[in-house]
């Protein structure tokens, strides 16, 4: 318990301080899955869109497919990357693997499929009445794909942000493409298992702890969009409803 | 201005509408009848380019609509149409009321001075930065038809535009119809199962019966001459009796029905089996010792009342004279008359007021 205790007031102290070891791993790993969300975004939101609302033989297996991979290991993820990102892979060329750029790749590949699938699910979301409405207007098929993706905003930007969360808390694409190594590509989760294997757990926890405050930051950051459409309601009636 | 030709739509292996024929007339309202999917509103989305025929065509002032995709979208940007369940964007009810003009191209400024116009005719302008999804569903409803107004549209289609709606907001709606109408002079085509609001809208009507328009008219022909039981039943003619006609004397007919003879005016020859339609508020009662039923009415049946339910401020009542008669008396008359099930009265019915039908079932 003295253990635990004492490792927790160090990690703070490692917090407060700005220890440089801790800043750098929490700013690559922020760095890392920031990148991949962003691709995977630029990806997922088309692809989305594109199955939706495309009429095709099939689509329901695709649509499965996506939702199978939502459930992945992490470590599946990484082996397979790890197979083709090897000297002796297909895209062993590239030099990718040991590198925060095979990280974000993995990354990518990882919350993709999740990304894809939740925004289907955001756009498949929106009132079939909508789209019938919007034709009606006179608009063309892209100004009606416009519109209902605008429609679907706070659920597409849900799907972002979940898919960011899923990345940052991965270790097994990490651990496996990024090999951890330190001031390159050591991140929070990998960090953590290293460093709680080798019984350093003022740093273990220190880092559990930047990770936990970015989760509830990205809880936070939920809760705000999905409310955001309420809030905005009530911003238009002029208030909150007592 | 619009002409449907041998029109037909099938969806999941079902047929829903078969072998249309129609031709609506630039200006007119034309309002289809029937009851619950019956068919209405997928002739309504076919007749706004939503969804393509199986069969059949259908030409908008002299264009065939089954043409590219472009031509398609150019004739759907001349009418509008307001679907049973408005459907509201998540923005302001002035941004809901832009949509149609912004797809179109049109400049800020003119947008904003026709939204405002079209707000102010359907009596939303106060409301107009207000979410559009926190509205009431009549204001929603009157939001739809400002969005659909606002692009000038020269034909107007509404889907059972009232259903949804209370009493107040129902009269709300039909005013606005009526005045769009005279107005902009709009070609309007909507669908109701509400037969009453059929009737007080429309210039001709078209009653669809399991996906087949069995009978197009006035409202006049609709009501006082329907071309079968189903239609008969639709308008609310509950009285069907069947009958042989046994003279005719120049369109003057004797008709028995049972051990009664009743007086109708019709072509139907002597000899025909025929079927007579009797609106409810056609028939009067009275009492057997009323001086009052010594009138000019040709059709005088004596009963006995069986069955009495009331219906808004009337009391439906069924006569049994032999045959069953249905009559519609207000409240007040029931009253006055202490009208009860198992008295005696008198039925009166012109013969004027009988539509008489050959028989072939």
């Amino acid at each position: 318990m003295s253990e635990i205790g004492s490792g927790f007031f160090q990690a703070i102290n490692l917090i407060v301080t700005l220890n440089p070891e801790v800043m750098q791993i929490a700013a690559l790993s922020l760095f890392i899955s920031l990148v991949a969300t962003i691709i995977a975004a630029a990806i997922s939101i088309p692809l989305g869109g594109l199955i939706h609302f495309h009429e095709f033989h099939g689509k329901r297996i695709i649509i499965v497919l996506i939702q199978t991979l939502y459930s992945v290991p992490t470590v599946v993820v990484g082996l397979v990357l790890y197979l083709m990102l090897s000297r002796s892979g297909p895209l062993g060329v590239f030099g990718l693997l040991f590198t925060p750029e095979g990280m974000i790749l993995g990354q990518t590949v990882l919350i993709v499929p999740i990304m894809t699938g939740l925004v289907i699910a955001a756009l498949g979301g929106v009132d079939r009445n909508i789209s019938d409405t919007l034709i009606s207007l006179g608009a063309t098929a892209f100004q009606c794909i416009v519109q209902i993706v605008r429609e679907a905003r706070y659920a597409i930007l849900s799907a972002v942000v979940l898919g960011f969360g899923r990345a940052i808390s991965e270790v097994g694409v990490a651990m496996m493409i990024g090999g951890n190594i330190r001031d390159a590509t050591r991140v929070l989760t990998t960090a953590i298992a290293l460093q709680t294997g080798i019984g350093d757990f003022p740093l273990s926890i220190a880092l559990g702890i930047i990770l936990l405050a970015i989760a509830l930051i990205v809880v936070i950051i939920l809760n705000l969009i999905t409310s955001g459409l309420l809030f905005e309601s009530q911003q238009a009636l002029g208030g909150p409803r007592t | 201005m619009i002409k449907i030709a041998d029109l037909s739509r099938q969806a999941g292996g079902k047929t829903i509408l078969e072998s249309i024929n129609l031709e609506i007339h630039r200006g007119e309202i034309f309002t289809f009848i029937g009851p619950s999917g019956s068919g209405k509103t997928t002739l309504l989305r076919l007749i706004d380019l939503l969804d393509m025929p199986t069969t059949g065509t259908i030409i908008f002032d002299g264009t065939d609509t089954t043409a590219s995709d472009t031509d398609r979208l150019s004739i759907r940007r001349r009418m509008a149409m307001v679907f049973q369940k408005p459907a509201v964007l998540n923005t302001t009810v002035a941004g809901n009321v832009a949509f149609g003009l912004k797809f179109r191209d049109i400049e800020k400024s003119r947008i904003d001075e026709c939204v405002r116009e079209a707000l102010e005719i359907v009596g939303l302008l106060h409301l107009s930065e207000r979410r559009a999804v926190t509205l009431s569903g009549g204001e929603m409803q009157r939001v739809a038809i400002a969005r659909a107004l606002v692009t000038r549209p020269e034909v107007l289609l509404l889907d059972e535009p009232t259903a949804n709606l209370d009493p107040v907001n129902t009269e709300l709606t039909e005013n606005l119809i009526l005045r769009v109408h005279r107005e902009f002079q709009t070609t309007i085509i909507l669908s109701t199962h509400d037969m009453i609001q059929g009737q007080r809208l429309a210039d001709r009507i078209g009653v669809i019966i399991d996906g087949r328009m069995i009978q197009v008219g006035t409202t006049n022909d609709i009501f006082y001459q329907p071309v079968c039981k189903d239609i008969a039943r639709l308008i609310g003619i509950d009285t069907n009796l069947k009958g042989v006609v046994k003279s005719n004397d120049r369109g003057h007919a004797e008709i028995e029905i049972g051990e009664s003879i009743f007086e109708a005016i019709t072509p139907v020859p002597a000899g025909q089996r025929v079927a007579l339609y009797i609106r409810p508020e056609e028939v009067t009662l009275v009492l057997p010792d009323s001086v009052s039923h010594k009138t000019s009415v040709r059709n005088q049946l004596t009963g006995t009342i069986t069955k009495m339910v009331p219906f808004g401020p009337f009391v439906r009542t069924t006569i049994d004279f032999g045959s069953h008669l249905t009559a519609l008396v207000t409240r007040r008359s029931a009253d006055e008359l202490s009208l009860t099930v198992g008295m005696t009265v008198i039925a009166g019915i012109k013969a004027t007021a009988i539509h008489v039908l050959a028989d072939n079932d």
